[in-house]
């Protein structure tokens, strides 16, 4: 079974919510829909205070290439403009809407769950509707999708990756999506990769999702350019520099765009939304967010509306746990630990997790006994141990010299530690400095 | 006999054609440096803090013989005094800079300012603040970790245990600025000493709106804009939901500190007023008969 040849972990998979059927989540009295749900610039609001506004209308307008639209995902009146908390806890713009009982969608939007197989459009016309949809990427990062199907020139993508590895521990949105859209998934592979004139697409899937595999090997044997990768079961391998290395063993040089290896990888969830994009002419107005964790009473795959809290979405999981010690957005590798739950739910949240306190809970630090796991551990080659030293002393460029920046901040080396030692917050302040320090360099 | 004489010949031989081309290279690839430069490093507190903006107390010292005039040079560590020393070395005239000390624009006391989450990551304010915005409402405010005494050379930098803030020595700080660089939210700045160590700041940089910074911080800035209209010397300005007192034309007249309506003005060294201590007499007499009000 393929997988990324440098370290990596296995922990334990916890896949509770796994197979539990998408539920629809009912529409909150609110929701908050932010302007920063994308990486890039922060949307610009085209909506003013006391507004009406449709499902699945534009209420912010990319600001720059590097940004993605933003629709309203419920019908209502536009109550204030304001700032609310976002996951990383900090204040961030947001469009606040009274939700209306009763959906009214917009026009164009094609509301049958029909199968739509054909696409007639340009790749030109495809990547339009996409950008015009605000997709972005859907598992977590949130790059926007046009930017990424739009290669730079004197580069040529060759094999499209889809992206559903799911490696992190607890998460199931992506399965189960893979479970119940199948078929629209190959539309939409099949459709992003007209987008990007390749002949050629990948869908990867860790062998932990056997069920998934099946069905969609059996949904792809009409459409012969389309592949089913079973990969191992090895995190960090949906990061996008280790997947393109276990599909295709080519390696994504350091500092360089990914396509340089004629791969473009994008996750099944954007996937799905590109098809809804093009097909459907529905832009990403709800996805699929897993809420789960050991002692939550109704764990399970709910479809709710972006900018739906994420109280609610607890609520409707059967409420908070009183052991909650932590409510994390995302997995347990890369998710945020969030401040409050009136957080609403973005483009890029996959998956809600509650922890109890033994579980979240930090273990005593020890002092580095050089066993070399870290390195052992890291799939970026890099040396942890070495690195949080030099973060601790401030020696920024001698982090530059041993690659800080390659780091992806997967957290392998943190879990791994014999002595808890706390390796990836301080990678991330060197990661932060060194970013700096190279910005002022490139400005000057 | 022989061999020591030979010995004495083969190495007093080789040490004197060794020193030789030892003293031609040492002549030939000289480097002239100014002997001033070494006159005025030891000048210099030697402290090496890089408050002067260069790497070093040499680097000065060489910025210092190098430059035509002393203007915009400052050791800030030995202040006035050190620079009049390198001025008279150089036969430069003296460019006198008010004294500066580093003081801290927030209040946000274990009181003041309510925790609304527990962190239990790495015990370093720029590691907290990549990570999230804080175990409290605001989202500017000190983080209590102390990267700013850590840096701090001088040891005028102590955290507060009973307020969980950084609290500056006056007597100790030098102004060098590295908790201004530290400090991953900005809550530092060099203000001028001024008269008799008197100053007055706004001790706050919430940048939210007023009802949301109040609801986090009962003394945050709620640019409300009260000392704005109170200061007749058009020292005070209001940007970004915040009030900033320059201090070039604050004449300490103190009239925006008794405006302020939740106490975000700090005034430090003055003598206590009369006015105000009449009023806490009266204040604490009608607290004796009546509820509690704060003060």
């Amino acid at each position: 079974m393929r997988t990324f040849s440098m370290g990596g972990i296995h922990p334990p998979e916890n896949k509770i919510s796994a197979g539990k059927a998408i539920e629809q989540v009912p529409l909150p009295a609110q929701v908050a829909i932010l302007l920063n749900q994308h990486s890039g610039a922060p949307a610009v609001p085209v909506v003013q205070r006391g507004d009406r506004v449709k499902t699945g209308q534009l209420i912010a307008e990319a600001a720059g290439y590097i940004s993605a639209n933003i629709h309203s995902s419920v019908t209502g009146k536009v109550l204030k403009l304001d700032e609310v908390y976002d996951a990383s806890g900090y204040r961030c713009q947001a469009v606040i809407i009274e939700v209306e009982p009763a959906d009214e969608w917009t026009e164009e939007v094609v509301l049958n769950s029909t199968l739509k197989r054909d696409c007639t459009l340009s790749p030109e016309e495809i990547i339009q509707k996409i950008k015009e949809a605000g997709v972005v990427g859907m598992g977590g990062a949130s790059f926007p999708s046009h930017v990424k199907l739009s290669p730079p020139p004197g580069t040529k993508p060759e094999v499209l990756i889809v992206n559903a590895a799911e490696c992190e521990p607890y998460l199931t949105s992506d399965h189960q999506l893979m479970l119940e859209k199948g078929m629209e998934i190959i539309v939409g592979t099949k459709i992003t990769m007209m987008a990007l004139k390749v002949n050629r697409a990948v869908i990867a899937i860790e062998n932990n999702k056997p069920d998934a595999i099946t069905l969609l090997e059996r949904l792809a044997i009409p459409y012969s350019q389309i592949d089913v990768m079973p990969l191992a079961v090895h995190y960090p391998q949906g990061g996008e520099k280790q997947l393109i290395e276990a599909v295709l063993g080519r390696h994504v040089p350091s500092g360089a765009l990914p396509v340089v290896t004629g791969a473009i990888v994008l996750n099944v969830g954007s996937i799905f939304a590109n098809y809804e994009a093009v097909q459907k002419n529905k832009p990403v107005i709800d996805r699929v967010v897993c809420v789960t964790g050991k002692s939550v009473k109704k764990p399970g795959n709910y479809l709710c509306r972006i900018g739906t809290s994420v109280q609610d979405l607890i609520d409707f999981a059967g409420g908070m746990p009183d052991s909650t010690a932590k409510v994390i957005s995302g997995g347990p590798m890369m998710g945020k630990a969030l401040i409050n739950t009136q957080v609403p739910v973005t483009k890029g949240t996959s998956g809600v997790l509650l922890m109890d306190g033994n579980e979240a809970h930090r273990n005593e630090v020890y002092n580095c006994i050089r066993c070399g796991d870290c390195i052992e551990a890291c799939p970026m080659g890099l040396e942890p141990y070495l690195l949080m030293s030099l973060s601790e002393l401030s020696e920024w460029e001698a982090m530059e010299k041993e690659c800080i920046m390659n780091c992806i901040e997967c957290g392998c080396c943190s879990y791994v530690c014999p002595s808890n030692r706390p390796l990836l917050d301080h990678l991330r302040v060197g990661k932060f400095k060194v970013g700096a320090i190279i910005r002022g360099r490139k400005n000057q | 006999m022989n061999v020591i004489l030979i010995a004495v010949i083969v190495l007093g031989g080789t040490g004197i054609i060794l020193a030789s081309v030892i003293f031609l290279t040492a002549k030939k690839f000289r480097v002239y440096e100014d002997p001033r430069i070494d006159e005025v490093q030891n000048v210099l507190p030697g402290a090496n803090c890089g408050g002067c903006a260069y790497p070093g107390c040499r680097n000065f010292a060489e910025a210092c013989v190098k430059s035509e005039s002393l203007d915009g040079l400052l050791c800030p560590v030995g202040g006035n005094d050190v620079m009049k020393s390198v001025a008279s070395l150089l036969g430069r005239e003296v460019v006198e800079a008010d004294p500066l000390v580093a003081v801290l624009r927030c209040n946000g006391t274990c009181a003041n300012r309510p925790k609304t989450s527990r962190y239990e990551g790495v015990s370093s304010c720029m590691a907290a603040s990549l990570l999230y915005g804080g175990d409290t409402a605001c989202t500017y405010g000190c983080l209590g970790m102390g990267d700013c005494v850590t840096v701090c050379q001088f040891d005028a930098l102590y955290i507060d245990k009973e307020t969980g803030l950084p609290v500056v020595d006056e007597a100790k700080c030098t102004s060098c600025g590295a908790c201004v660089r530290a400090c991953p939210r900005h809550l530092f700045e060099l203000r001028k000493k001024g008269p008799k160590s008197r100053r007055i700041f706004v001790s706050c940089m919430n940048k939210d709106k007023g009802a949301l910074a109040r609801k986090a911080c009962s003394v945050a800035c709620i640019a409300c804009g009260k000392c704005e209209q109170v200061c007749t010397f058009d020292a005070i300005s209001i940007k970004d939901n915040l009030a900033y007192i320059d201090y070039n034309a604050c004449r300490l007249c103190r009239k925006c500190v008794e405006a302020c309506p939740t106490n975000s003005i700090w005034e430090l060294n003055f003598p206590p007023r009369k006015k105000a201590a009449e009023q806490e007499v009266s204040a604490t007499k009608a607290e004796t008969g009546k509820d509690a009000t704060t003060v």
